[in-house]
């Protein structure tokens, strides 16, 4: 890139020395250390001049570096930048006067570590296809089995499923009764079609060109990128997502054989919203629709397909259950997707906040957490869920740092990172609080015939 | 001791960022900023493959040249600046592991590496590294970092043709 009057402006306030290099007579790199000023008018760099045999030739073109770290002691260093500047040089009585012609340069408070390092990516698969040509052998980048396996379906997500899952099973064993191995087979068929969904998120997300557009993933959004750094070929990851939905499919149909065909009409709905998530021709997400999918594949139809699995009927009281659940879980989807806006956007992907200004945006997540514990309270106190399970209010504060963040960091995708943290916390927090008031209600009845009204 | 003379080896053994200049295809010196590793005869410059357009301009000629300029980031009793220039090769025979043997002399000056290392699975291409392994042929020793005085120079060993 060229360098700007603004750049070579504010060389002399960022760092504290420039370094000369240029070829020698032997065709050896050498570099030199000096001291600079900027000669802001004429957009120079005056360079003072070097003793002895070490001159940089004149009337030549150079490469003149800035680099600054901070050294961190016990830990490192930070606040790494440098400026590399090519141009011609020549001798004054002032010095050296060194005119930038070209700039290449990286300051990671401009840009942070991680983007700088995504938008490198190409050049990583150049040179591994470089270094393969050379070795006559495929060369690719590792991890192991197991990290592997975490990334590529991004396993700690499966909170999304327990919780609906074992709240079904709570509000089963509240009303019904409780039968582990049909919980278990559940929780692993529930978990399939999850980590299938994960996938095959990313089968479509690499295809559509979606994650490689964001250079500014996060561990909470941006894919697993397994596929984007060739770590998995696009063939495997759809064949691991296929088999993931065939498994979750044939424990379900098992369960609908062994527990009421009844079953299975919510196994596919809840199979095909999964799929059609990114899937063509519907992609719901790229429509604005994927908080709806999440929301019905991560609270009702889990927790009443949980239930359905221990009582063989459907109810009211599972559905109203996992309705806060659901608008929680759906909103992790929808703060999640506030740093891939740019790259959403570029891919057609129109989710929420890629169609919603940032006002409209913040305030509908106060609006929705306020709905969803709205609902707890009313559930609760009407008796239409047991009273207990009030105690999922506790959870509540943990919205208030993603409210402020969204406020304040909206624009800043590594910022928002302990805001996305603190998101999936608050479904967590409240899911479980939903299943321990359930657990109370359960054990003040067995250990009373008649338990107060407020544990039950 | 090793194959440098002891003020520069001084500098290497602390100085937590130095500049590598290489040559590009068309003859111009393109310099980037990294950590030097230093056993007594060799320099080690590590290059993740996400950064390894120099690795491909040092395969083309391996000519490269070292300095340590920067005041801050050594902890020398003595500032001095120094520039080596060397014979570089690119050690990318193992990307994924090859590196770590070099994790002894990385630790001393960024013990922070072993956070980062265990985070592996997030920055997975970062942490697919060649060595740089430069033998030092010719050193320049500017005395307090003077640079507007002549330097030292020693030869270490016979240039290549």
């Amino acid at each position: 890139m060229k360098p700007t009057p603004d750049s070579i402006g504010r060389l002399q306030e960022r760092f504290s020395h420039a370094v000369i290099a240029f070829v020698d007579a032997d065709g050896y790199p050498m570099s030199v250390a000096t001291q600079f000023r900027v000669d802001s008018d004429s957009g120079v760099v005056v360079l003072r001049s070097v003793g002895g045999e070490v001159q940089p030739p004149v009337d030549e073109r150079v490469n003149v570096v800035f680099s600054h770290i901070r050294p961190q002691p016990g830990i490192g260093y930070d606040e790494r930048r440098y400026v590399s500047l090519w141009g011609p040089l020549r001798s004054t009585e002032k010095g050296l006067e060194f005119t930038p012609e070209r700039e290449q340069h990286w300051d990671e408070e401009e840009m942070t570590f991680f983007e700088y390092s995504e938008r490198s990516v190409p050049q990583a698969h150049r040179y591994l296809e470089q270094v393969s040509v050379e070795t006559g052998r495929r060369v690719r980048p590792k991890l192991s089995f197991g990290w592997l396996f975490l990334r590529a379906t991004r396993l700690p997500f499966l909170t999304a499923t327990f919780v609906p899952v074992l709240l079904g099973i709570a509000v089963a064993a509240w009303t019904n009764g409780f039968n582990w191995w049909l919980a278990l087979l559940t929780l692993v068929g529930g978990a399939c079609i999850h980590l299938g969904l994960n996938v095959a998120n990313d089968v479509f997300d690499t295809a559509s060109g979606a994650d490689q557009a964001n250079v500014n993933p996060t561990q909470f959004s941006g894919g697993s990128r397994v596929v984007l750094y060739g770590l998995m070929s696009l063939r495997t990851i759809a064949l691991l997502s296929a088999a993931f939905y065939a498994a979750g499919i044939a424990i379900g149909v098992g369960l609908a054989a062994a527990r009421g065909w009844e079953l299975l009409w919510l196994g596919i709905a809840g199979a095909l919203l999964s799929l059609f998530y990114t899937a063509p021709p519907l992609r719901l997400v790229h429509r604005g629709l994927g908080e709806i999918v999440v929301f019905l594949g991560f609270g009702p139809i889990m927790a009443l397909g949980a239930y359905f699995v221990q009582a063989q009927e459907y109810d009211l009281e599972p559905l109203l259950a996992s309705i806060p659940v659901g608008i929680l879980i759906a909103l992790v989807l929808y703060v999640n997707e506030v740093p891939d806006r740019p790259a959403d956007a570029a891919a057609g992907k129109r989710t929420l906040p890629v169609r919603l200004p940032k006002g409209v945006v913040v305030n509908a997540y106060a609006a929705a957490v306020a709905l969803a514990f709205g609902l707890i309270v009313a559930f609760s106190v009407g008796g239409w869920i047991v009273r207990p399970a009030i105690i999922a209010l506790a959870a509540a504060p943990l919205a208030l740092p993603v409210y402020r963040a969204l406020k304040e960091s909206y624009e800043q995708p590594y910022a928002l990172m302990p805001a996305m943290a603190k998101n999936i916390q608050l479904h967590l927090a409240t899911g479980v609080l939903l299943i321990a008031g359930y657990l109370v209600a359960i054990i003040a009845d067995a250990v009373s015939n008649d338990p107060p009204f407020f544990l039950r | 001791m090793g194959v440098l003379p002891e003020s520069v080896e001084a500098l290497l053994e602390t100085a937590l960022v130095s500049e590598l200049t290489v040559v590009d295809p068309s003859g111009r010196p393109v310099t980037h900023p990294l950590i030097p590793l230093y056993d007594g005869e060799l320099i080690y410059l590590t290059s993740s493959i996400l950064f390894s357009k120099k690795l491909e301009h040092i395969k083309a000629n391996p000519k490269v040249s070292i300095s340590i300029s920067d005041p801050v980031a050594v902890t020398t009793d003595r500032f001095a600046r120094a520039t080596i220039q060397g014979d570089a090769t690119v050690d990318d025979s193992d990307l994924h592991s090859g590196w770590e043997r070099l994790l002894p002399l990385w630790r001393k000056k960024e013990p922070a590496i072993d956070m980062f290392l265990a985070k592996r699975v997030a920055l997975p291409l970062f942490f697919e590294r060649a060595v740089i392994e430069v033998r030092p042929r010719k050193a320049f020793l500017w005395e307090e970092g003077r640079t507007d005085r002549a330097p030292q120079i020693f030869d270490v060993a016979p240039a290549l043709v």
